[in-house]
């Protein structure tokens, strides 16, 4: 049996697609993660022949949903059908088998291997003695890239393809496996716009094998473009679905971001006072582009932008992780360089980092030693390092932040998530910083933590610290920021200011969507 | 006592104490002090070394040169004992201390500037240094009567009841605590280990942290090396071969993690000295040198297991969701 027929053969009724019953269909289901509920009583259904766009902003519970859906995570509660039948994925491969692939984000291909390997890593054809059959294989991807318009060679090594050419390969891989449903995660985040047009070619010719296709996107036009029926989802929960023919982008972005932002966010007000720093001309190779602002005492500038407009980048080059191509920074009047992360903590300016994990802390040492590290010398005497002095600093950071642990000597990695990011807060508030650097503050911790960081941060604005705030939630970034600079792509796209702020606004620039 | 066995210095002290009683019903006078006090003047070199060897794997690298520096250094100072006599033996050992940093720099420059593994780089500057003791000694021998008795005999002189080598050891054991736990160098070591990336964003620089790591465990090679040839009072070529394993297992042991960043110096003292107690019973006992390989290996086996699961308890929290992904991949392409 040959997988590349069984797709063909499933192309019979491209006319019967509305009245259809649904492919897939999913009820009330709710993933809890320990001070999560990151989904919480989701129902959609997937329709054979059609595209569902899935939108929400980062942290709405799309990327759960997908992991639902490709087997990785079990769901606390609720049902899945496929064909009215009651099914449960006990693993990945059983998501397959299923007939469910997707196509991610950031694909996971194999940069040695040729694009016949790589479209039939684990599930390569046979021969009758149980060894690869190398001629089906390619014979085989020849015909996947033929049904996908593309005549790449099968034998070539995948690092030899352009980035287009790699996304390619990873739909041929995902629908190299018998798939009726395939999840597309963001696919055009990397892609040209020809490239887009392209790729939308290829999910037009899925919808006519009758394949039923849920595409996560950003992005509005391309959304309107290609898909058929919306669901948006929102702290966990979808708050609305239909069909986009008959839903105006407004009330999406009015679904997006939800809640009235003036009663969530109680903004402090705050006297504004002299500029603190200035950016002029910021640049870097490859992620941004002359990028200038001016941040003043007590002031919280929210950046907002999609993921990969350069934000993060932008901060860590502020901070001295990477080292700008060009451009100015002054401090106080001052110019300053900038070319360690020691360099930008003597100077004042300090980065709570966004993967709390990854660059925060670390996770075997005592939370006091977490807390103290960029402040040790502050806190040591004459080259020594003296504990009394630590533990006394990290108490008093802990209290501020109403920090839960049995011990301050016990490990960082014992604590739960919403602790250790106070652990990575108080860490950077010790060291007495004139600007903090917020990024995706509340990324990952619930709602209630949520209102506890935004007064704080409120609170350390009042105390006359400037603040940077990068997000992706726009609630968050219109109820907290004083302005707000918009990234696209690695350029600025605006700085607005607090009177002229909505969402609609902030979404157009993102998007450039104007 | 749930939680003293969860101290892992503590269960490893236990285990130590159940062996040398369990060993003394074999041998008699095994647990006596004198014996005890051998076993540990045996294992001071081995302590040494894996004290270097603690401050570099803290960093998250590896030195597996330490031995073959060893060598170097040894021959390099016996050498230099037997052409010139009268060289004061403070020189010498300065000298060697000097030769084994400089090796260690080497090893840290290449690491630090180079960005090369370290387990790449100091696989090769161990085939590197041992080639150069044969080159420094043209293959020959230092024997005993080549060098001179102060040389020789002020290691094994006993000071309140101790020969100085143990003394020695005991004050780098102490210096080691000190630096790791009271200088900020000692922090940032265990910081780049525990998290490099997080260290770097704290405004430690891991490049140079991991530099100084292996100048003092090269330092500490160098030291000894001159211990080494004036207790075994010779010097050739492949003396300490195949040590920096021996180094690297009494870590392991002692629960200083392979991936950086954990590890205590009672750890490392308390894995050499399970290690020389193994060494020193089992042919009391009556068990031969092949057998004896066989259960150190076991033994370090057992405890990479053991700080292994240990390791996962801890860290679970925040690994979850990078678990799962893990795990898709895995099953994926499997």
């Amino acid at each position: 049996m040959n997988g590349v027929t069984k797709i063909q053969d499933r192309s019979p009724h491209p006319t019967a697609m509305t009245k259809a019953a649904p492919i897939l269909e999913m009820r009330g289901i709710s993933q809890i993660f320990p001070g999560v509920k990151a989904l919480d009583g989701v129902s959609i259904k997937l329709y054979p022949g059609q595209v569902t766009a899935l939108i929400g902003e980062n942290g709405a519970g799309k990327s759960t949903l997908v992991k639902i859906l490709t087997g990785i995570y079990r769901p606390n509660e609720g049902e899945m059908f496929i064909d009215g039948r009651p099914i449960a994925f006990h693993s990945a491969q059983a998501a397959i088998d299923a007939g469910v692939t997707a196509i991610h984000q950031e694909t996971v291909l194999f940069d040695e291997l040729t694009v016949g390997e790589n479209i039939f890593l684990g599930h390569a054809p046979r021969t009758r003695f149980g060894t690869i059959d190398w001629r089906q294989i390619n014979d085989r991807s020849k015909a996947l890239m033929r049904e996908l318009e593309s005549e790449i060679d099968p034998t070539v090594r995948l690092r030899d393809l352009s980035i287009a050419q790699r996304h390619l390969v990873a739909i041929a891989r995902a629908l190299s496996v018998e798939a009726r449903i395939v999840i597309m995660d963001e696919p055009t985040a990397a892609l040209s716009r020809k490239e887009i047009d392209d790729l939308f070619r290829i999910v037009e010719g899925l919808k006519r094998q009758g394949k039923a296709i849920l595409f996560i996107s950003h992005k509005f036009d391309e959304v309107y473009e290609i898909a058929e029926n919306f669901v948006v989802f929102r702290d966990g929960r979808a708050v609305g679905q239909g069909k986009l023919k008959d839903t105006p982008q407004d009330e999406i972005v009015r679904l997006m971001v939800g809640r009235d932002v003036q009663d969530v966010f109680p903004k402090v007000k705050v006297e504004i006072g002299a500029p603190v720093l200035a950016v002029e001309g910021y640049s870097h190779p490859t992620e941004f582009r002359d990028i200038s602002f001016e941040l003043r005492r007590g002031e919280i500038l929210g950046i907002y932008g999609l993921i990969g407009a350069g934000r993060s980048e932008l901060c860590q080059s502020l901070f001295g992780i990477t080292r700008p191509s060009s451009g100015r920074l002054t401090l106080e009047g001052r110019p300053i360089g900038i070319r360690s992360s020691s360099d930008a903590i003597r100077a004042g300016i300090v980065y709570v980092p966004e993967e709390r994990g990854r660059h925060g802390l670390a996770l075997p040492m005592p939370i006091f030693q977490n807390m103290s590290l960029p402040s040790l010398r502050k806190t040591s005497r004459s080259g020594f390092l003296k504990a009394a002095n630590e533990l006394a600093l990290a108490r008093k950071y802990a209290e501020r932040l109403d920090l839960r642990a049995a011990a301050l000597s016990v490990p960082v990695g014992t604590l739960s998530g919403g602790n250790q990011q106070k652990v990575v807060i108080g860490k950077w508030l010790a060291t007495r910083p004139k600007v903090i650097i917020l990024d995706e503050p509340t990324k990952g911790i619930d709602i209630g933590s949520k209102a506890a960081v935004h007064g704080f941060i409120s609170e350390l604005a009042a105390e006359g610290l400037s603040i940077i705030m990068v997000s992706s939630e726009l609630p968050e970034i219109l109820g907290m920021s004083d302005r707000v600079m918009v990234m696209r792509e690695g350029l600025s796209a605006g700085i607005f200011e607090r009177d002229r702020l909505s969402a609609e606004v902030l979404v157009r620039a993102a998007t450039g969507n104007q | 006592m749930n939680r003293l066995l969860k101290n892992r210095e503590i269960l490893l002290l236990a285990i130590i104490a159940i062996m040398v009683i369990g060993f003394s019903t074999r041998a008699q006078g095994f647990a006596s002090p004198g014996n005890l006090a051998n076993i540990f003047n045996d294992t001071s070199i081995l302590i040494i070394l894996a004290l270097g060897q603690m401050t570099v794997i803290l960093t998250k690298s590896i030195d597996l040169s330490v031995a073959a520096n060893l060598s170097f250094t040894g021959m390099a100072v016996a050498m230099a004992n037997a052409a010139y006599p009268d060289l004061p033996l403070a020189l010498l050992i300065v000298m060697a201390i000097g030769i084994g940093a400089f090796l260690g720099a080497i090893n840290g420059f290449l690491v630090w500037a180079l960005q090369i593994p370290p387990i790449v780089v100091t696989l090769g500057t161990l085939t590197i240094y041992r080639g150069m003791a044969f080159v420094l000694s043209g293959g020959g021998w230092v024997n005993a009567h080549q060098m001179t008795p102060s040389f020789l005999n002020i290691p094994r002189m006993s000071v309140l009841g101790l020969p100085i080598l143990s003394w020695i050891a005991v004050l780098i054991v102490l210096g080691a605590w000190f630096v790791l736990t009271r200088l900020p160098f000692g922090r940032a070591a265990y910081a780049s280990g525990g998290n490099p990336t997080a260290a770097v964003y704290a405004g430690v620089d891991i490049g140079w942290t991991r530099f100084l790591a292996f100048v003092t465990s090269g330092a500490l090679a160098g030291l000894c090396g001159y211990l080494w040839v004036s207790r075994y009072a010779v010097a050739y070529v492949d003396i300490a071969i195949g040590f920096e394993l021996d180094t690297v297992a009494a870590c392991v042991i002692g629960g200083i993690s392979i991936a950086g960043g954990i590890g205590t110096v009672a750890g490392a003292v308390l894995g050499s000295l399970f290690l020389g107690v193994i060494k020193n019973a089992l042919p009391v006992i009556g068990i031969s040198p092949f057998a004896q390989m066989a259960i150190s290996g076991i033994v370090i086996v057992l405890a990479v297991v053991f700080n292994a699961r240990a390791e996962k308890k801890a860290g679970r929290i925040i690994l979850r969701d990078r678990a799962a992904q893990d795990r898709n991949t895995g099953e994926v392409s499997a």
